[in-house]
């Protein structure tokens, strides 16, 4: 009798200690998350620090680059994925995922709150909004001072012979904030007329580059009077004290937005569930709002300095789905018109 | 070491066996490196490479993407421009170095030493580097524009401007091996059956360095055409294959038309090997056992003129990295140019500050002591064994596939690869393993010729005496190979420190949150706009590969007096 109640004893300890080994172990221990993302290295930090205020259990491990580094290395993974979120990454190249089914479906608390563009229409969604990314004209005062150049105010202002070899944008077959300006004009011109009006553009143009934020860095340094990029970049060359006036043209403006997702075959589910709960929350969009203008949860915006005031309103109904179908025709349509000239210099 | 001995008395009885027994243990070696071939070159090429006779999907589509391909005049004409391009900085890479490595080893001018030093400066630079030079110096609002005229430098100009100041280094090292070993006895018997200078040169030097000036040529060639990052940033519209790669992969993650791209990119390659095994068939070593070493003397206007030519190529070069370390000082180029530390606050900006930094270095030295005990083993091997002639040719080829494969599609190859569910290597996946792996082996062709043209000038009868003597090989490769050929290897050590420092291609698509790079850092603050910050951190590449470099000057010194006394007698 003495010796069973002795070894019930010892099982019973045996069990106790390993329940507080297992507990005490997932406490102390904090879950790794990998996390892939474009956003701006400077405001990773940022990110992180404010969701551990909330979270100090889950560790981020950020893997960052640019967008098109980013999205070409998921699509390479694809068969062995190493992240277990994707977190601020252009809307376009989640969409791509989608469709190759790379993402794990999942509906966020707050879901309701989001603004319905900054969402997948799918219920329950493969990836929610942050903010938006907007294009515009940046405008190098000084250079176009030099060359008497007028502030274009619209899309088509930039037709006017007059900034002929003084325009740089971005190769939409490199880059997709090119690819962004090409969309939005067909979308706000419609097909036969956005042709027609890169066909007088192209005229103008001085060359395209591969990257999508150089058109306005080259601007901000006076390479050229005038580079058409995105918002962001301008207010933060702005900031840095770049002569730069940032034009929201009249007829309105492409964007496209960062978003998260969570990617299909994670092991740590729930840590990644925690993550995407949180980049939805008001917190974490009053975060997104100190860089970016436009933020998926209405009323939180407040002005960002050095942003155009109108960037909302203008932000044209931008067809996601539509870019991403003709995406392939779009380009090889561009490239015809307008690449196999370059090499005529 | 007794029953080792005794093992190796043996045999030596039978008719041919000690060879075969020295002969069994590089074979095994060969096959070694040949595993180490398959693992880091052919399995990932072929993983990347098939997708080009894919769709989409993946399913198998025949040459579809290449009939695509060649019906698309914006894609095809690109084959033209990267020609174009890759030859004429060919003519003038070659020709300036040439003369350079001339003066350096056949002149007696002053200053040799600080002038190698210079000449090598810009493979301590990330090409970013220049980049960011060549727009302050000729941008348009360029300190020195006006030199160009009405040109632009964004376009075939910047492009060739990049390529010759990026690859006269790599020229320069395999000339300067290639003219440092001569037989002094033909100069000397050229003399006195007076043969005139000129006469000379092409009876006894050209022949004498054919093989490294080919190796040069085909070097260059393949470097130029299979460049992106230069291209990418200063070379406008002007569409070259490398530029199209990476439309096609990050601009469109079209990896089936980047595959096609790359195939075509591969041509080049295979035909300089053709051209290689051709040549390497005649080629005679040029120092045999019973050699003088040559020694240039002493002629004043000559060595003048050499001296004023290399200073006027070593002020370029120096130019150059002056005006990125300006930039990296400047507040806001151009309508600030105070001068400000704050670029270098890494900690604050893009990229992983510091970390980075010391994480590039790890990579360095890792790439330098591995990477030189294989290449070097392997080159060995290659060259020295006898019989197994279509092994070897098979590794030779595969040893010089690297240089001809971009290190965009290299970056993707490894993840295709070495992310693949099935593949047992999958845990290096993530690590510093594989940027090592990936490193040595994008810089594998130069520093594998550097070796083979140090070699090929020794004569195999030091192998024949040795194995005649009875003296195991390994013996001959430790004891006579080695330090002979101690300046090569330090040479190639050298030059896998400094690439690893300063590469981004291909490491971009495979380093993780514990193992970011310094040169990413830079280009994706260059890509921010940071343009300042982005010089700074160039810069610091630029001091950390320098002061290597200055270590390994003083080190080479050092040994040579130990092991090179037999060149100057």
């Amino acid at each position: 009798m003495g010796l069973c109640k002795y070894s019930r004893l010892l099982g019973g300890v045996a069990i106790a200690a390993a329940a507080i080994g297992l507990l005490g172990g997932t406490a102390m221990a904090a879950t790794e998350l990998t996390v892939y993302t474009a956003v701006e290295a400077e405001d990773l930090k940022k990110y992180a620090e404010r969701f551990n205020a909330d979270h100090p259990d889950i560790k981020i491990n950020w893997v960052r680059d640019s967008t098109g580094i980013v999205t070409a290395k998921l699509l390479a993974e694809k068969n062995n994925p190493q992240a277990d979120v994707i977190w601020g990454l252009a809307a376009t190249s989640l969409l791509l995922f989608k469709g190759e089914g790379m993402l794990e479906p999942y509906a966020p608390k707050g879901l309701d709150a989001l603004d319905a563009k900054f969402r997948d229409k799918a219920s329950p969604p493969s990836w929610v909004g942050m903010d938006a990314w907007v294009a515009s004209i940046c405008y190098n005062t000084v250079e176009a001072g030099k060359a008497k150049l007028p502030l274009p105010t619209s899309w088509k202002d930039l037709l006017n012979p007059v900034y002929k070899g003084h325009i740089i944008m971005p190769n939409p077959n490199s880059s997709g904030t090119g690819f962004l300006d090409v969309s939005s004009w067909l979308q706000i011109f419609g097909e036969d007329e956005g042709w027609k009006y890169m066909d007088g553009l192209h005229e103008n143009i001085s060359r395209y580059t591969h990257s999508g934020s150089k058109p306005c860095k080259l601007a901000a340094s006076g390479e050229t009077a005038i580079g058409i990029s995105f918002a962001f970049r301008g207010a933060k060359s702005k900031a840095a004290g770049a002569p730069l006036e940032i034009v929201i043209p009249s007829e309105g403006i492409g964007w496209d937005m960062e978003a998260t997702a969570i990617v299909k075959g994670s092991k740590k589910m729930d840590a990644a569930k925690t993550l995407v709960d949180w980049s939805i929350t008001k917190k974490a969009n009053e975060m997104y709002n100190e860089g970016y203008a436009v933020v998926a949860m209405p009323g939180v915006a407040k002005p960002v300095e050095h942003f155009p005031p109108s960037v909302a309103e203008k932000m044209i109904d931008n067809d996601f789905e539509w870019a991403a179908s003709n995406r392939g025709r779009i380009l090889a349509e561009w490239q015809k018109r307008y690449d196999s000239k370059s090499d005529a210099k | 070491m007794a029953s080792q001995a005794q093992a190796v008395a043996a045999p030596a009885l039978a008719v041919q066996p000690k060879l075969s027994r020295d002969d069994r243990i590089m074979r095994g070696f060969i096959v070694l490196v040949g595993v180490w071939m398959v693992i880091a070159v052919v399995l990932p090429l072929y993983f990347m490479l098939s997708k080009s006779l894919e769709d989409r999907a993946g399913d198998f589509v025949g040459l579809v993407n290449y009939a695509q391909y060649f019906s698309t005049p914006a894609l095809f004409y690109s084959i033209g421009n990267s020609l174009t391009i890759a030859a004429i900085s060919t003519v003038i890479t070659i020709s300036l170095a040439f003369i350079y490595a001339y003066a350096l080893t056949r002149s007696c001018m002053a200053g040799k030493g600080a002038f190698r030093v210079v000449a090598m400066v810009p493979l301590l630079a990330p090409s970013l580097l220049p980049a960011i030079s060549f727009v302050y110096l000729f941008g348009n609002q360029g300190i020195i524009k006006g030199l160009l005229g009405d040109n632009t430098i964004y376009g075939p100009i910047g492009i060739v401007m990049g390529e010759v100041f990026y690859t006269f280094p790599h020229a320069l090292m395999i000339l300067i091996v290639a003219l440092a070993t001569a037989d002094g006895r033909l100069y000397e018997a050229a003399v006195s059956l007076r043969a005139g200078p000129v006469r000379t040169f092409f009876t006894v030097t050209l022949p004498g360095i054919k093989y490294g000036l080919i190796s040069a040529v085909f070097v260059v060639f393949t470097l130029v055409i299979t460049d992106f990052g230069i291209p990418k940033v200063i070379g406008g519209q002007y569409n070259v294959l490398a530029t199209d790669i990476y439309k096609q992969v990050i601009g469109q993650q079209n990896f089936q038309m980047g595959a096609v791209v790359s195939v075509v990119l591969l041509i080049p390659a295979v035909l300089a090997f053709v051209a290689d095994r051709i040549i390497q068939g005649k080629q005679t070593s040029a120092l045999t056992s019973s050699s003088v070493a040559y020694a240039p003397k002493p002629r004043r206007s000559y060595d003048l003129a050499m001296t004023g030519y290399c200073a006027l190529i070593g002020f370029l070069i120096l130019g150059i990295i002056g005006m990125a370390a300006y930039a990296s000082f400047v507040q806001f180029w151009p309508y600030n140019l105070n001068l400000v530390l704050k670029n270098y606050d890494f900690d604050v900006m893009d990229g992983g500050g510091w970390a980075s930094f010391t994480n590039s270095l790890r990579l360095a030295a890792y790439t330098a002591v591995f990477g030189t005990a294989i290449i070097f083993t392997g080159a060995y091997m290659v060259e020295k064994a006898r019989g197994f002639g279509a092994v070897r040719g098979a590794i030779q080829f595969l040893c010089i596939l690297p240089m001809a494969v971009p290190g965009m599609v290299l970056g993707l190859a490894y993840i295709f690869f070495f992310n693949h569910p099935d593949n047992p290597l999958n845990f290096i996946y993530g690590t510093m393993a594989i940027l090592v792996i990936c490193t040595i082996t994008h810089f594998y062709t130069v520093s594998h010729l550097t070796a083979i043209t140090a070699l090929k000038q020794m004569d195999r009868e030091f192998e024949s005496v040795s194995s005649s003597l009875k003296v195991p090989f390994y013996k001959t490769f430790t004891r006579v190979t080695v330090p002979v050929c101690l300046p090569a290897i330090l040479d190639v050590s050298i030059y896998l420190f400094v690439n690893a420092m300063t590469t981004v291609s291909a490491v971009i698509f495979l380093y993780s949150t514990d193992t970011a790079l310094a040169s990413v850092a830079a280009l994706n603050m260059d890509d921010a706009g940071d343009i300042a910050p982005a010089a700074a951190m160039c810069m610091m590449i630029f001091y950390a590969a320098a002061t290597v470099r200055l270590l390994h000057v003083l080190v080479t010194r050092g040994l040579a007096r130990r092991t090179q006394a037999w060149r100057a007698r």
